[in-house]
């Protein structure tokens, strides 16, 4: 069947060759992001309180008319004191932990490079155990496996519930440290080695010297995150009895009588001042991941 | 006779034997032989060149001379003292036997100055103030006065090969080993360290290379190895193997590098 006139041959799009395509740039968090992300919160709390209908005075019925309505921002504001109290708790309760399994990890992870067969392969398994545990389930071993109060020499060391639960947050830290140590030597190339034995360093002074110095950088970035989110994490000694600012939010709640519009503007301040404390470490992450970008 | 380093040697080398000595070697990654059967002679102050195609062992040969690389059979001795020996203290026989790597390995952490400085200090216990003044001495030498202050990423490739070899002259050893040091640098650079490495060898040092550089091995060894695959084909100094290589694999090596 013939048409009549040539029709000029136009190729089906997908049979010409890929066009070059410029990469997508990953979207980036900037300041702006964060600052309309507090804006959006702060917005939805006000119509939160806007909505919320007139609270009956939390005081005695004489004293009823010069009370104001308890509303969720003055109710934040009386109790202020007492919720960054309870934050400043968890934040110390975060760097004791980070302190103390920094230590530790860093301990498990030279032993899981050690020489000796045994101590390498007891590492691994601590460290493998540790690993894989929730983060809760080790925080209740912690409360629970861990006594009260140690007798040493006649001593009695008390162990309140916010030192165990430092070590039971410590335990993951450890864990967690201790690979990214392992990690960060292993990432040294092998010619660093090489040249250190061939300068006839010894494998410890190799070590001390020459590869952990290199590794500090490259485990800075991590661990800072890893520290991120252990103070995040630290909310969950609130389940185990320790008064840090959950326990604390939700005993303000109370106090307030347990007024349901006042839920979401207090776990709401709650989760802005983790926000405020965590969003700058991550930057802070990131610009150092930048500067030390490591070529290998 | 064979000693361990540690006991009084059996022998003492004096300088009529070779330096180095490799018999029979033969070396295997798992089920690749790397090394068949290999045996080569260096002399005090002599400058062999180790030449061949990838892949033939050169650098695996050159690894084994400082142990860093064990082997798996045959033997050899540094200045008398076996290196394959178990008993021996590796660390010693490391600082006769200096070695400079393609990739430089300098320590990105240190200055220059401090690269150079801290094998002496730390593994010969020397005094910091002697140390100091000979690395200085030997960035002169190695002509990167000014330079020693500056980190391994603000120098050039040229520059850190340079230091690389100013830092394994500092333990002073006996025989350097060159593991394809100019590979890795523009032809530029290439020059600098080439005229480094004839400047050593004209001081006497005993020079063990594993080059390409063809026109610099013709001009500076006074020996040179050619290996293909595990094995040395043919040696001779430079005026026999170039002008009438005998072997037909050397010969169409030659043929395709020059």
């Amino acid at each position: 069947m013939s048409v009549g006139y040539e029709a000029p041959f136009r190729p089906m799009a997908v049979l010409l060759p890929p066009r070059p395509r410029e990469p997508q740039p990953l979207p980036r968090v900037t300041m702006r992001h964060a600052i309309l992300f507090v804006t959006a919160v702060l917005l939805v709390a006000t119509v939160a309180h806007a909505q919320a209908p007139d609270a009956p005075a939390a005081a005695p019925a004489h004293e009823a008319l010069t009370q104001e309505p308890a509303t969720a921002l003055t109710v934040i504001i009386k109790w202020l004191p007492l919720l960054m109290k309870g934050f400043l708790f968890n934040i110390l309760i975060s760097v004791l932990a980070m302190g103390l399994g920094t230590i530790a990890g860093l301990m498990l992870g030279l032993a899981q490079i050690s020489q000796n067969r045994l101590l390498r392969q007891f590492a691994w398994v601590v460290t493998q155990f540790f690993r894989n545990a929730p983060w809760l389930v080790l925080l209740f071993f912690a409360m629970f496996m861990i006594p009260f109060q140690f007798n040493v020499f006649g001593y009695i060391i008390p162990f309140p519930d916010w030192v165990k639960a430092i070590i039971g947050f410590g335990l993951p830290v450890m864990a967690n440290v201790a690979e990214l140590l392992r990690g960060a030597i292993r990432s040294i190339p092998n010619g660093q080695w090489e040249a250190a034995e061939s300068l006839a360093f010894s494998r410890n002074k190799t070590l001390w010297m020459i590869i952990l110095p290199q590794c500090v950088k490259r485990m800075l970035p991590p661990w800072m995150n890893l520290y991120s989110l252990i103070t995040m994490a630290t909310v969950m000694a609130n389940l185990v009895g320790v008064s840090e600012m959950l326990t604390l939010t939700a005993e303000v709640h109370a106090a307030e009588g347990g007024r349901p519009e006042l839920l979401a503007p207090l776990y709401g301040f709650a989760m802005l001042c983790f926000f405020v404390y965590c969003w700058p470490i991550g930057r802070a992450t990131q610009y150092l991941e930048r500067r030390f970008h490591v070529k290998t | 006779m064979k000693a361990a380093i540690g006991e009084p040697a059996a022998s003492p080398w004096t300088p009529d034997q070779p330096i180095v000595s490799i018999r029979s070697v033969r070396k295997s990654f798992g089920a690749l032989e790397v090394l068949k059967d290999v045996s080569l002679d260096v002399s005090k102050g002599e400058v062999i060149c180790i030449i061949g195609p990838s892949g033939s062992g050169k650098s695996t040969l050159i690894r084994c001379i400082n142990a860093l690389v064990p082997i798996d059979q045959g033997s050899i001795l540094v200045e008398n003292q076996e290196v394959n020996d178990p008993a021996l203290d590796k660390l010693k026989l490391r600082r006769k036997v200096g070695m400079v790597f393609q990739q430089y390995n300098l320590f990105p952490h240190k200055t220059a100055l401090q690269n150079v400085m801290m094998a002496p200090i730390q593994v010969l216990k020397q005094n910091k103030a002697e140390v100091e003044e000979r690395a200085r001495a030997l960035l002169a030498k190695v002509r990167l006065t000014g330079k020693e202050n500056s980190y391994p990423g603000e120098l050039s490739g040229g520059q850190q090969q340079r230091v690389a070899i100013a830092r394994s002259l500092a333990m002073r050893p006996d025989v350097m080993l060159f593991d394809e040091v100019t590979a890795a640098l523009d032809p530029e650079t290439v020059k600098e360290v080439l005229v480094t490495i004839r400047e050593l060898a004209e001081e006497g040092m005993t020079c063990i290379l594993v080059t390409h550089e063809m026109k610099f091995a013709r001009e500076v060894a006074d020996h040179i190895y050619f290996t293909d695959r595990g094995v040395i084909v043919e040696h001779g100094p430079p005026e026999e193997f170039f002008a009438e290589a005998k072997d037909e694999r050397t010969r169409a090596f030659l043929g395709q590098i020059l």
